[in-house]
């Protein structure tokens, strides 16, 4: 059987993501997909869901939700903190990295500490693929729920729930610098400005969102070929550097190609942990190659692959030790 | 054009992070570095490369994701370098579509005054402009948004200093010597000469989305405002099928 959940209010940044929209690319179609890729298979993990499935990616303020069919289990990823009114009036605080089962009539409060964080459903939501994908990608209008974020009464379909609540150890990331690939117009910045953004401190600007995050430093000069290129592809990680010299790191929504020379594209293992990246935190950059970009994926599967392993039946897991951990301190910072 | 290989200047492939790839035939925006761009990804498509995910062409470049776990840089980079020596002739050949646009009144505020800024009349800028085949170069931006070109100099025009903060759906905009149409409302530097009631993209058309493809032409057909509006509510009732706009070469 499956459950249904109905949003009783829509929280504020609140979408439906999975892995994203690939495939489109040729068409102008952004990824899209969810920024912490990792936090939104963890969300799943924890509700019963395949990795990839779709779920909720909450950037501001949580949803409040019921369930009005069914059983669905939900699974919390990220800085949450709340509580379940069941249906028969008790109440229940929950902490986040849990999987819980919420039966019918009952409503779950959840308030979002620092985001993104991840919400999992039982199965996945079950809404309509638009090209391939349930995510959604609110600039054209289309995937998740009609292309835009979470409203009041929209219904969200999910599997039933399968097997019982479920805690699990905060998934940490790497801290340190984000890692980049230079190129491809590493040409168009003379080598002191290629050691400038390196060795820079970059402060992250209010104007930033699922788009791009807009950096401030000191000005990157370029090369005598300038700051413009005649427009190529683009990828979520791209570093851009406008004329005015300040980095724009593309993030999951970004457009498939443009026109400012790019000084380096972030690597992969290092695209959860830009997601995290808030209005006015410092972050440093440091250049790797293809081999060090091997060893950080192999070592972000690792991580994801002992976290799992930690997963317990609740109660199994020692809440104390859990949250003296600090769920992604270090991840912006740069030292 | 040649089409001996030895003769044409070897493409650089760069890394776009580590799992993407830039494989660039020049730094112009020619038909002829386009051509082979486009030729480079027919080729691609053929050459099924394990790991090998998609890939896009610009206007001098082309752009392929992969997979780094199943193939290395180094040895996608062989792979691809021995591909992009596709000889331009090999690129496929694109449709030409017959586009409606009407320039009445608000659907064309910037007209007159890109008309006057090269001492045409907007009468005279239309004609022109109609009588063009504009290519379409690549899709970016927004889904289904095509660049065309290349404008004469004599219909070209800056981009606004400020953008406006919304562009409607279906505006038909120039800016440079490029000229392109909205196929969602979104804020917009380009300047706005008419509107198309075609779709340009449609999600539920999984086969072909977008309505126009790299390679091909289109011709854009003024039309009165009675007529947009029968097209537009027609449209809107049946999607529209994109046979309905190819027109004979």
């Amino acid at each position: 059987m499956k459950a249904r959940v109905v949003v009783e209010r829509p929280g504020a940044g609140v979408t439906v993501q999975d892995f994203g929209r690939k495939g489109y690319r040729a068409l102008g179609v952004a990824v899209s997909g969810a920024l912490d890729a990792r936090f939104l298979a963890a969300a799943n993990a924890l509700a019963g869901a395949p990795d990839d499935a779709a779920g909720l990616e909450i950037l501001l303020a949580a949803p409040e939700l019921r369930v009005v069919e069914g059983a669905a289990r939900i699974g919390l990823a990220g800085d949450f903190a709340g509580a379940i009114l069941r249906a028969d009036g008790r109440r229940e605080n929950v902490a986040s990295w849990r999987g819980l089962v919420l039966r019918e009539g009952d409503a779950l409060t959840l308030k979002l500490g620092r985001g993104p964080a991840y919400l999992g459903f039982s199965g996945g939501l079950d809404l309509p693929e638009i090209l391939g994908a349930r995510s959604t990608f609110s600039r054209a209008g289309f995937g998740g729920i009609d292309g835009r974020a979470l409203a009041a009464g929209d219904v969200l379909p999910c599997g039933a729930a399968e097997g019982g609540d479920v805690s699990a150890p905060p998934l940490v990331h790497e801290t340190g610098p984000i890692r980049f690939i230079p190129g491809p117009q590493a040409d168009h910045f003379p080598p002191e400005t290629l050691a400038l953004f390196s060795a820079a401190p970059w402060r992250v600007g209010a104007d930033s969102d699922r788009m791009g995050l807009r950096l401030s430093g000191p000005r990157l000069a370029h090369s005598r070929l300038g700051a413009n290129i005649v427009s190529d592809g683009a990828t979520p990680g791209a570093i851009q550097v406008p004329g005015d010299g300040q980095p724009i790191v593309l993030r999951a929504d970004c457009q498939t190609s443009g026109g400012y020379a790019k000084i380096g594209c972030a690597i992969t293992a290092d695209l959860p942990r830009l997601a995290h990246l808030a209005p006015g935190d410092v972050m440093r950059f440091a250049p790797v190659d293809h081999a060090e970009a091997a060893a950080a994926r192999r070592e972000g599967r690792e991580r994801f692959a002992q976290w799992r392993v930690g997963m317990a039946p609740a109660g199994e897991c020692d809440d104390r030790k859990l949250w003296t951990e600090n769920l992604i301190s270090g991840a912006t910072s740069g030292d | 054009m040649s089409n001996n290989p030895v003769a044409l200047p070897a493409p650089r492939i760069r890394a776009l992070g580590d799992a993407a790839a830039s494989v660039v035939f020049g730094a112009t925006i020619a038909p002829d570095v386009h051509a082979r761009a486009r030729a480079f990804c027919a080729a691609l498509a053929a050459a099924r490369i394990e790991g090998v995910e998609e890939w896009a062409p610009a206007f001098a470049s082309a752009t392929v994701w992969y997979d780094p776990d199943t193939i290395l840089f180094a040895e996608l980079a062989e792979r691809l370098a021995a591909l992009a020596r596709a000889p331009a002739s090999a690129a496929p050949a694109g449709a030409l579509f017959e586009i409606p646009f009407c320039a009445e009144g608000d659907f064309a505020p910037d007209l007159e005054e890109i008309a006057r800024l090269k001492g045409l009349t907007a009468q005279g800028w239309l004609d022109a402009f109609g009588g063009l085949a504009l290519e379409v170069y690549m899709l970016g931006f927004q889904p289904g948004f095509a660049y065309l070109g290349v404008l004469p100099e004599q219909l070209s025009a800056p981009r606004l200093q400020t953008p406006r903060p919304k562009v409607p759906a279906g505006a038909l905009a120039i800016a440079d010597s490029m000229c392109a149409a909205y196929p969602f409302a979104s804020p917009g530097g380009w300047r706005l000469i008419g509107r198309t009631p075609a779709l340009l993209f449609d999600v539920s058309n999984a086969a072909r989305p977008a309505l126009l493809a790299p390679g091909d032409r289109v011709r854009w057909r003024a039309v009165s405002r009675a007529e947009f509006d029968a097209l537009d509510s027609r449209w809107r009732a049946e999607n529209l099928r994109a046979d309905e706009l190819r027109a004979a070469p």
